[in-house]
């Protein structure tokens, strides 16, 4: 496990606030250790900087392992960088060579704008949920769990779509900007579900509708959503969603 | 300061029934008049915001984090434990409950513990309708797997990610009630500190991340559900962010802080790598039910090992010391977290550490895949593998694990009564939070039920008993002059931190902080070095407050004065928890004491003079806080030394 040491310079986007104009800051790094990860590089910069009196880089991150969600950043031009199904929190400098020059850069897109440095808001994933990313059961009205056998494969299914952590990379990697992936990840898990059908069409039309209004673009199949996914979600689901969508739209339940 | 339980009279098992009879309502067209403001949107929060909300109450919710789904219950892997007992294989929910109660070493609450195995089993049943797809069988019906401290098969999970699945379904009933405008998420936002008018909690003062503005807000109640501290020690396996500000601050304002020296350190985890490092990672106790732990037998073939002279598949069956199933054969590798952990530090004390610079032993799952194949293994644990390797960069498939324990969750919490209500009328606490299920050491798939427990089935009853009383009528508003005052009094404290403008940085001292606290106050203790830790923290906050340097301006996005006042905090903590650690002169659970021990290393309590809940009164600033007792009567389980040999 023992690892390298690498100097590295890094170009990173200074943007101090949604209004002020961003742009690429040049800064050196030496002696990063091959087996950090790439959120301790930043935290090692962060900290001289604070020690130089100058303002830290602002990145958003949580649990730093994987699974919150929070981490992003466009790293060389790709969401979570590098690695594949990886996050940027899981990613290591391993991946890196002595004398590399990155870029570090927000996601971009216009529903995601930028609130500081590399920090975006994405609250407009948030409410695509609460029009519809759920199933209605107030709690206590649940019948027994085994009541309702439910095929391993369908469960399978189900799971491969929630594995979704709603980091956005989807929408940073797809050149519309399209939510569609993790939108789709949403309807294609609960429409896999028994407990799901009663609010599947109603569900899907919702969702679409308020994705649509937050200004994320059209889908246009070019898969760079699921290469970029850090949890390997399935383009598949768009198609399904798609089908949802058109059915819904025959059957038009949506009200008001 | 007097400590009333509320437990309520009767037999066990009638307990929670008749209480919740009891208790008073509030009209279904008066909910909405009441106010309750929920801090934290983790398992607890969000479940309780729902649930709260569903009933009819206003609801605001807050999260520092950009959306309530990234609460670090997000990252439980392992499972969920339910007394549901659809293996045939002997559970119950008094078996649950037993587990739970002698898990913890014999010092929780038996009437909480109860509720909690009783209400288990909804929230196994609310889950799945919720849309959690946990993992099944092939006819269907819901699978289980084992974890320590058991011998049933409870524990319900949804692959690697049971933590993950069961917030988005609480996220899910909480979206819908935003969606409904039931429920206000504010997002990005930390508690400063809690307003009480008349000695209630009425509201809080809260820092909005983003702008820097300190915002007020006035409710009926408040729940804290803001998970634990664990991140006192700088490396832990809780998110960066996981703090106890807004706990500590209602400790600062009259609620008791019970039991903040049970501190559960996690046995499998990935062992420390660097001094830059600035997290742990944790690798789920389900990994137990397959990997064998083991180190080599004798100090020479460990330093051969460590030389890389050999190499771990080549040291032979009868030099490998599988201490784990040697010293506990009915339970093997799935003993508690505490004993696990403890163990695993006694054989790497011993010279048998299976890494060069540093301490770890080996989990190894060459037996199983032999035995079930590959691939079963990747079905069971293949995320987990996954993330081992893109961490260490070695193949958990081809070479054994190798793991350390790291501290994980706290038992400790603010002190609650059996509504869950704090020292101050009006103010809860749900989820790990609170100090009441786990006694001094908490089982694996525990925590989840005990969040979900809390705010899906407990909290929505008990919180219309106090609004009952309350009534409609008596309104606070955020120009009364307690806002006034509290809010001056935190910008002070904030001032305090930006004017030091010293030399060493926030992380540095919260390394030190955390270095000593994990050294004197970690997986062992003794009254020697707790005393000198004392010494030490008190020096180290000193020089924090004449030389911290905080840059930036108290209105604007401030990163550093963020981690500044949650350090700030870490200092009085850590030292209550030391206090807490001396005065307690017995081993329970995670807490050993060095002086009391078996000959076997077991820990050894006493229960005549230690059956109690220290609950810390705070007393201000460089004072020393004031210790009352609640003493645990056990009426239904007989104290026994717990052995899982």
């Amino acid at each position: 496990m023992a690892g390298k040491n690498l100097n590295l310079t890094l170009k990173i986007w200074r943007q101090n606030g949604p209004a002020a104009k961003g742009q690429m800051k040049e800064y050196k790094v030496s002696d990063i250790s091959t087996e950090m990860s790439f959120l301790e590089m930043l935290d090692v910069l962060n900290e001289r900087l604070v020690r130089e009196g100058e303002d830290p880089i602002a990145f958003d991150h949580d649990c730093r392992e994987g699974i919150c969600g929070m981490c992003s950043l466009m790293i060389n031009g790709l969401a979570h960088g590098p690695s594949r199904r990886t996050t940027t929190c899981q990613l290591h400098m391993r991946s890196f060579n002595d004398g590399d020059t990155i870029y570090i850069e927000p996601w971009r897109a216009k529903a995601f704008p930028v609130i500081k440095d590399l920090v975006v808001d994405r609250s407009a994933f948030d409410h695509i949920m609460h029009a519809g990313g759920y199933i209605s059961v107030n709690t206590g009205n649940a019948q027994d769990a085994n009541e309702m056998p439910i095929s391993t494969q369908v469960a399978d299914h189900a799971m491969d779509a929630a594995e979704c952590i709603g980091c956005g990379a989807c929408v940073a990697s797809c050149k519309n900007a399209s939510a569609m992936l993790f939108v789709s990840a949403k309807v294609a898990h609960l429409g896999h579900l028994p407990q799901g059908q009663p609010e599947r069409m109603l569900r899907v039309q919702r969702m679409v509708r308020t994705m649509d209004e937050a200004g994320f673009g059209n889908c246009t199949n070019t898969g760079a959503c699921e290469v970029q996914c850090p949890k390997g979600i399935s383009i598949k689901n768009i198609a399904k969603m798609n089908a949802d969508y058109l059915r819904a739209s025959l059957i038009s339940e949506v009200k008001g | 300061m007097k400590l009333d339980s509320k437990v309520p009279a009767g037999p066990l098992a009638e307990k929670w029934d008749k209480h919740k009879f009891d208790l008073k309502l509030v009209n279904p067209s008066n909910k909405r008049k009441y106010h309750i403001l929920v801090v934290g949107t983790g398992l607890a929060g969000a479940s309780a915001a729902a649930s709260l909300a569903e009933l009819g109450y206003q609801v605001t919710t807050f999260n520092f984090q950009d959306s309530p789904r990234r609460a670090h219950s997000i990252a439980a892997q392992g499972g969920i434990n339910a007394a549901k007992n659809y293996q045939n294989d002997g559970d119950s929910v008094y078996r649950l409950f037993y587990d739970t109660i002698k898990g913890g070493d014999y010092r929780g609450r038996e009437a909480n513990t109860y509720r909690l195995a009783q209400v288990s089993v909804n929230i196994i049943d609310q889950a799945v309708a919720q849309g959690v797809p946990f993992a099944r069988e092939y006819g269907g019906y819901l699978a289980n797997r084992s974890f320590g401290g058991a011998q049933v098969s409870r524990t319900f999970y949804a692959r690697g990610q049971t933590g993950q699945q069961l917030l988005l379904g609480a996220y899910g009933a909480l979206n819908r009630q935003i969606g409904l405008g039931n429920v206000n998420s504010l997002n990005r936002r930390e508690i400063l500190d809690v307003v009480l008018v008349d000695g209630k909690a009425r509201g809080l003062i809260v820092k909005n991340l983003i702008t820097g503005e300190m915002e007020r807000y006035a409710g009926d109640a408040v729940l804290m559900c803001t998970g634990g501290y664990g991140n006192v020690y700088f490396l832990s396996t809780n998110a960066m962010n996981s703090n106890v500000t807004a706990a500590w601050r209602a400790h600062r304002r009259g609620a008791a802080f019970a039991n903040p020296c049970y501190v559960q350190i996690h046995p499998t985890c990935i062992p420390v790598h660097g001094d830059y490092q600035s997290k742990l990672t944790l690798m789920s106790e389900s990994l137990r039910n397959d990997g064998r732990v083991w180190v080599p037998r004798s100090q020479e073939m460990a330093e051969k090992l460590r030389s890389g002279q050999v190499k771990s598949k080549d040291i032979a069956e009868k030099d490998r010391y599988y201490y784990l199933e040697e010293r506990y054969p009915s339970f093997g590798n799935l003993v508690p977290r505490d004993v696990a952990s403890r163990n695993a530090k006694m054989v790497c004390d011993d010279g048998l550490s299976v890494i060069p610079d540093g301490e770890a032993v080996f989990l190894d799952f060459r037996d199983a895949i032999e035995r079930l194949g590959k691939d079963v293994i990747e079905s069971r644990y293949g995320n987990l593998f996954e993330m081992y390797q893109r961490i260490t960069d070695e193949d958990p498939y081809s070479m054994p694990m190798k793991i350390f324990p790291a501290v994980h969750y706290t038992m400790g919490g603010l002190w609650v009564d059996y509504h869950l209500m704090t020292t101050i009328p009006g103010l809860y606490a749900l989820g790990e939070a609170n100090f009441s299920d786990h006694g001094a050491n908490r089982l694996g798939a525990s925590a989840l039920m005990q969040g979900l427990a809390d705010g899906y089935f407990v909290i929505p009853f008990t919180i219309g008993n106090y609004l009952a009383d309350l009534g409609m009528k008596n309104k606070v508003t955020t120009d009364h002059e307690a806002f006034d005052k509290t809010e001056a009094d935190v910008r002070a404290f904030n001032q305090r931190l930006l004017s030091v403008k010293g030399t060493r940085t926030v992380d540095d001292f919260h390394r030190e902080l955390g270095k000593i606290i994990w050294n004197y106050c970690g997986m062992s203790r003794n009254k020697e070095g707790l005393e000198k830790a004392i010494g030490e923290i008190h020096k180290l906050r000193e020089e924090f407050w004449k030389d911290v340097l905080v840059p930036g301006k108290e209105d604007e996005f401030n990163l550093e004065l963020q981690k500044a006042w949650r350090v700030a905090d870490y200092f009085e903590l850590g030292e209550t928890m030391v206090r807490d650690a001396l005065q307690r002169n017995e081993s329970c659970g995670c807490h050993l004491r060095e002086e009391y021990q078996t000959e076997d290393n077991e820990a050894k309590r006493n229960d005549d003079d230690y059956a109690y809940v220290a609950a810390w009164e705070y007393k201000g600033e460089g004072q020393a806080p004031v210790m009352h007792k609640e003493n645990l009567e056990f009426e239904f389980v007989e104290l026994k030394t717990r052995s899982y040999k």
